[in-house]
């Protein structure tokens, strides 16, 4: 038996961005939410060894975890419609606000409490909303796992995963042990859609788990806003502060302003000298 | 030993490992300069490896106060979990206030493990760094796409940690006349046994061009009118030495690949010039060109999304000025 856990995010689609004033972070229950696509890779590659006729000998177990206001059971559902075994979601108004050492911290509590038999944590490398690509690294040394980033392919092996990848200009073979923890390449593949009977499937036998604060043994004074070591000042729409230059006019004429002013940022742009 | 956050000491990890594609470190190590002008610090590079000495010098001629090197034979590889361990090591000993880690992928990976061990916060990708009244570091980053900046502070925890990406601020002139404190430290006893085994590592660059590398890039929408007319965008694109790039409409309607695709789905673009043909700018496309150095728009709307992040608006018809650029980009290179 082999314990995968893929960590999910629900993210706001990115059409509307309310935002608390106050506290500058996200009001994420008013937006509409999806699946952040690069845990979807992760959940992708965790049904892929699931799926893999050289591991089909090892019974594999996928629990789908998340972290997020009370809506993001959506797609833990949306999860196990794609073919995880079940879902958890951990929610309390104590976690909100919480930034990549917090998140990370809560995620690993839940697994080191609930789940200390898991052999492999599969994360997304950077999700849609936020990209700081640090909870993944950052779980992995909540529990004190070896980890990999970045994996455009993963193999299984018995107790052992291998790993390619390409970072830094490096084309990368990489080995470890489990338990481990891998984050998963933006374009390590096609995710896949849920089929009708995965959606039924999902509908008639919910398998989602709901876990707040309590339940997980935080403790009592945990809040996860006010105990992140960072600070959000605040959020503002950074297009205003372009010069904003507007031409207007025949196009012959705004094309001769256009290289009379900026025709040098344009030459050097091409790598070639601009006649006058 | 000091407690942490005892020095004002700015800290910049020496990322070296493929420094001729990458002057990251270099990059950063001027703009500490300039922070250090404020808090009355020294500007540290920590390095770790082994023969490292032109890194070194580098340092100190692009703006270090002082280098601490740890050279040793055991740290000729980049090893994840050895620098993780060392580095955090250092940072407790010496207590710097600031911290500031390149975001390669390396720095990627080390900057958010060292954050977790020490419990102190980190800002991923910053574009801005500055110091407020109280001292403090000022995190200004991207959020949500690139849509919104954040300034975001570490007030209690130390050291205060950033990641920059690579080409956000310009490194200073070399000066071979800048003198540096050079500090050699011993590698530790106690050194952790690395868990990730490297089975291969070959050095393989990723292809220059593609829109993604691209200097210039030329984007065209709906606006362009035709698939016919949007084949002009092509013709400019061969004389700038610039690559093509479309709006989701665009490429639903058949006018170009989905490789070109431009935006939260496809591909997600830097490059020095953008000139953009016809397009209103949709969020999922602005968030993937926020980064361009300098955006030329072309719509006949003059309120359109895409016009007002622009550098240069231009009010017309994106087809005709289209056409003018290819002339005139005719005429200036002619021999």
């Amino acid at each position: 038996m082999l314990n995968i856990i893929v960590c999910i995010k629900q993210v706001p689609m990115v059409s509307e961005l309310p935002w608390n004033s106050k506290t500058g972070t996200l009001k994420r229950e008013l937006a509409q939410g999806m699946m952040d696509p690069s845990s979807r890779l992760a959940l992708e590659a965790g049904l892929r060894l699931k799926q893999d006729p050289k591991t089909e000998d090892q019974d594999i177990k996928i629990s789908a975890l998340s972290m997020g206001p009370p809506m993001a059971e959506e797609v833990l559902h949306q999860a196990v419609s794609l073919g995880a075994d079940q879902g958890v979601l951990l929610t309390d108004r104590r976690m909100a606000g919480a930034d990549t050492c917090l998140t990370s911290l809560i995620l690993g509590e839940y697994i080191r409490k609930f789940e200390p038999e898991t052999d492999l944590v599969l994360c997304g490398s950077q999700t849609s909303d936020s990209e700081t690509a640090q909870v993944g690294p950052q779980l992995a040394c909540e529990l004190d796992m070896p980890a990999i980033g970045w994996a455009s392919d993963i193999r299984l092996c018995g107790k052992s995963v291998t790993v390619e990848r390409h970072v830094d200009d490096f084309l990368e073979t990489l080995e470890m042990d489990l338990p481990g923890l891998v984050t998963i390449d933006q374009a390590a593949f096609a995710p896949r859609y849920a089929t009708l009977g995965g959606v039924a499937d999902a509908f008639e036998t919910p398998r989602v788990r709901i876990v707040d604060a309590e339940t997980l043994g935080l403790d009592k004074t945990f809040n996860a806003l006010k105990d992140s070591p960072t600070r959000i000042l605040d959020v503002y729409s950074p297009t205003t502060q372009k010069e904003n230059r507007v031409m207007k006019g025949a196009a012959k004429t705004v094309v001769d302003q256009l290289f009379k002013e900026y025709g040098k940022i344009i030459s050097s742009a091409m790598g070639k000298d601009l006649k006058k | 030993m000091k407690q942490n956050g005892q020095s004002k000491d700015i800290w910049v990890l020496g990322d070296y490992r493929n420094y001729f594609r990458s002057r990251v470190t270099l990059q950063i190590l001027a703009r500490a300069r300039a922070l250090a002008e404020q808090t009355g610090g020294k500007v540290c590079a920590v390095v770790f490896g082994h023969q490292m000495d032109e890194y070194v010098g580098e340092y100190v001629a692009h703006g270090a106060d002082r280098v601490y090197v740890m050279d040793h034979p055991k740290l000729k590889e980049y090893a994840l979990e050895t620098y993780t361990f060392l580095l955090t090591r250092l940072t407790r000993e010496f207590g710097p206030e600031i911290l500031l880690i390149g975001a390669t992928r390396f720095g990627q990976e080390i900057a958010p493990r060292v954050a977790k061990v020490l419990k102190t916060g980190l800002t991923a990708d910053c574009i801005d760094l500055e110091i407020d009244d109280k001292g403090c570091l000022v995190q200004i980053a991207p959020s949500f796409g690139g849509n919104l900046v954040a300034r975001i502070i570490t007030p209690n925890a130390r050291p205060q940690m950033a990641t920059i990406r690579p080409g956000t601020f310009q490194e200073l002139p070399h000066n071979d006349d800048a003198k540096g404190e050079i500090i050699a430290l011993d590698l530790p006893s106690d050194m952790p046994q690395e868990r990730v085994r490297c089975i291969q590592s070959e050095y393989k660059p990723a292809k220059a061009q593609g829109i993604e590398k691209a200097d210039i890039v030329i984007t065209g929408g709906r606006g362009m009118g035709s698939k016919g007319k949007f084949k002009k965008l092509f013709e400019l694109a061969r004389m700038m030495n610039a690559e093509v790039g479309a709006t989701r409409p665009v490429v639903y309607a058949d006018w170009i690949g989905h490789d070109a695709l431009v935006g939260q789905a496809g591909k997600h673009i830097r490059p020095k010039v953008l000139l953009s043909f016809g397009i209103s700018g949709a969020i999922q496309h602005t968030a993937a060109i926020s980064d361009a150095d300098f955006i030329v728009a072309v719509n006949k709307n003059p309120n359109a999304t895409m016009m007002k992040m622009a550098d240069v608006a231009i009010v017309a018809d994106a087809n005709q000025v289209c056409s003018g650029i290819i002339r005139a980009v005719k005429e200036k290179i002619r021999d």
